[in-house]
């Protein structure tokens, strides 16, 4: 749902100012804001919105993928940032082709997304670059296929 | 693989296996361990035996069957999981919950800390060697189940919470129990504490046992007691208060020491300030009042107009074969389950199912840390890091 009111958002403002090319698109509904970045400018953003002592985002709560099937771009990875010092959520949200899904890992800024990106891979099969050991952590190491993708049957047998 | 230096010469560390059956692991968790001796050199928690597709499973369900299946998230959390998934089901429709149903809210998962704190305090102890704990936190904490059998009719599995408010008027009578629960509790925890604060073994297994660095703390993203114990005021019902907790005056228990005693102390203090929190609720709960917000198609009407009137009858038959359809969008609600953050996301394409149900589950972030906790450590102190950070396996591998 896009917003009337984009650009209010102090917070877009400066992610703004500091690379016009890193905000694509800004969604707010029912109070909480989406900064849509494109992925190759996700790490830098990140890494951005981290340092940059007046925003703080030291506190990654989960990264949340959605499967969008059959649209193109396919994924969504969803980042729900807190700023402990100001009480402040964001939302950073990338989309990826549904063919490759790859972005760039986020442990490097964050060590707690380490966990977070390996349920991605396991249950979405959204490849993390970077990622310290990339494998499955919900489902058994065997396993065949993505099971939260829409493709995949809720149930029956595989 | 990295060696060691023996007497002997040197030498590969030994992999020991522990779990996931291993009665201190706290249901199904899996840890392989690298030992040099008994010191553990690495630590690698192992996850997934309890997974069970709870998000896969709710994206076939509509929004009101979902409730169900959070109970079963965190099965000693049960209603702090339902207030998660229906304020975050109520923010994405837009729903004002009733002033009276947000009280009652607010005390039942008061309640829910207070027995979540329970299981924790007994199973810890006895891991560590002390029965009798054990033994007097479930005498406790079964008085708190039967509330929760007393207002909802189930012990554990409550579903209790519905979309717009409650499942059904609470009982009458039913402050009463509360009150000679919360008449009783504090004498209890003296006792617990009589037993445990000043009790040299305790101290020795826990003091300095899991150290965990404020900045550490926040890099991992942990929550709840753990963080707190780490010295970060972070309490959810303070920071983005829900459910008019804004309303209540208490206070946010920290400690500077990072450690498994520390932990100890802020869970323990949380009872206590849960106690204040129920003793105000009980004050604020008007005797009258609905319990449900009114939103016709979307919650349910009551009995009496459902059997009386030709549009509540079809409301009924709609919520209940059809569900409701919210708009499309995005929501993240966080609560402060027990156990920390508990976060549910949900994502509409405006259907009557949920397209994307996520947990933020607190349980599974704390477990990150596990490695921090005790490496370097005697495989003895694992056993208390374990116990320390409060997992509830269920919700780990949801």
């Amino acid at each position: 749902m896009p917003s009337q009111e984009v650009g209010k958002n102090p917070v877009v403002e400066k992610l703004r100012d500091w690379d016009s090319q890193a905000v694509a698109e800004v969604i707010d509904f029912r109070g909480e804001t989406t900064v849509v970045v494109p992925p190759e400018h996700l790490l830098g953003a990140c890494e951005f919105l981290v340092r940059n002592r007046d925003l703080a985002f030291t506190y990654l709560s989960d990264i949340t993928p959605v499967d969008r099937f059959p649209l193109e771009p396919r994924f969504e990875v969803n980042y729900h940032l807190l700023s402990l010092d100001r009480r402040e959520r964001l939302r950073l949200r990338v989309r990826l082709a549904g063919a490759e899904p790859i972005v760039r890992s986020v442990t490097s800024v964050w060590p707690t997304a380490n966990w977070h990106e390996r349920e991605a891979f396991d249950l979405f099969g959204i490849r993390f670059e970077g990622h310290p050991d990339l494998t499955r952590i919900l489902m058994p190491d065997e396993w065949e296929g993505y099971p939260l993708r829409k493709d995949y049957p809720v149930e029956g047998y595989r | 693989m990295t060696t060691i230096e023996t007497a002997a010469g040197p030498a590969e560390p030994m992999v020991l296996n522990m779990g996931p059956q291993h009665p201190s692991t706290h249901g199904v968790l899996r840890v392989i361990l690298d030992l040099d001796g008994e010191t553990v050199l690495k630590a690698k928690p192992v996850i997934g035996y309890l997974h069970t597709g709870i998000e896969k499973s709710c994206e076939a369900k509509t929004y009101s069957q979902c409730i169900t299946l959070t109970d079963r998230i965190d099965y000693l959390a049960p209603l702090s999981n339902n207030l998660a998934f229906c304020l975050a089901s109520e923010k994405l429709i837009g729903i004002e919950v009733p002033k009276r149903a947000q009280y009652i809210r607010v005390l039942l998962t008061e309640l829910t800390r207070i027995s979540s704190h329970l299981v924790w305090l007994g199973t810890h102890a006895i891991d560590l060697g002390a029965m009798s704990v054990f033994l007097y936190c479930f005498r406790e904490r079964e008085e708190i189940m039967k509330i929760y059998e007393y207002v909802s009719g189930q012990r554990m599995m409550t579903s209790y919470f519905r979309i717009g408010g409650l499942a059904l008027e609470p009982p009458p009578g039913w402050l009463d129990r509360v009150e000679r629960v919360v008449e009783a509790m504090p004498g209890h925890i003296d006792q617990y504490e009589e037993l445990l604060t000043e009790n040299r073994i305790w101290m020795a297994r826990t003091k300095g046992v899991g150290y965990l660095s404020p900045d550490d703390a926040i890099a991992m993203a942990v929550s709840g007691p753990l963080l707190r114990a780490s010295g970060v005021p972070y309490d959810v019902r303070k920071m983005f208060p829900y459910s008019s907790y804004e309303e209540f005056d208490f206070e946010v228990k920290t400690s500077g020491d990072c450690d498994s005693y520390a932990r100890y102390k802020v869970r323990v203090a949380e009872m206590r300030e849960s106690l204040k929190i129920i003793r105000q609720a009980m004050n604020k709960i008007p005797s009258e009042g609905p319990f449900r917000a009114e939103m016709p198609g979307i919650i349910p009407p009551s009995r009496e107009e459902m059997k009386t009137s030709i549009e509540g009858l079809i409301y009924h038959f709609k919520i209940f074969t059809e569900g409701f359809a919210p708009p499309p969008g995005e929501v993240y609600q966080a609560v402060e389950s027990p156990r920390g953050e508990l976060g549910v996301f949900l994502a509409s394409d405006g259907s009557a199912k949920p397209y994307r149900a996520k947990f933020r589950a607190p349980s599974f972030v704390n477990l990150q840390c596990l490695p921090k906790l005790c490496e370097g450590r005697l495989i003895a102190d694992v056993v208390t890091c374990i116990g320390t950070t409060d997992i509830v396996l269920g919700e780990v591998d949801r």
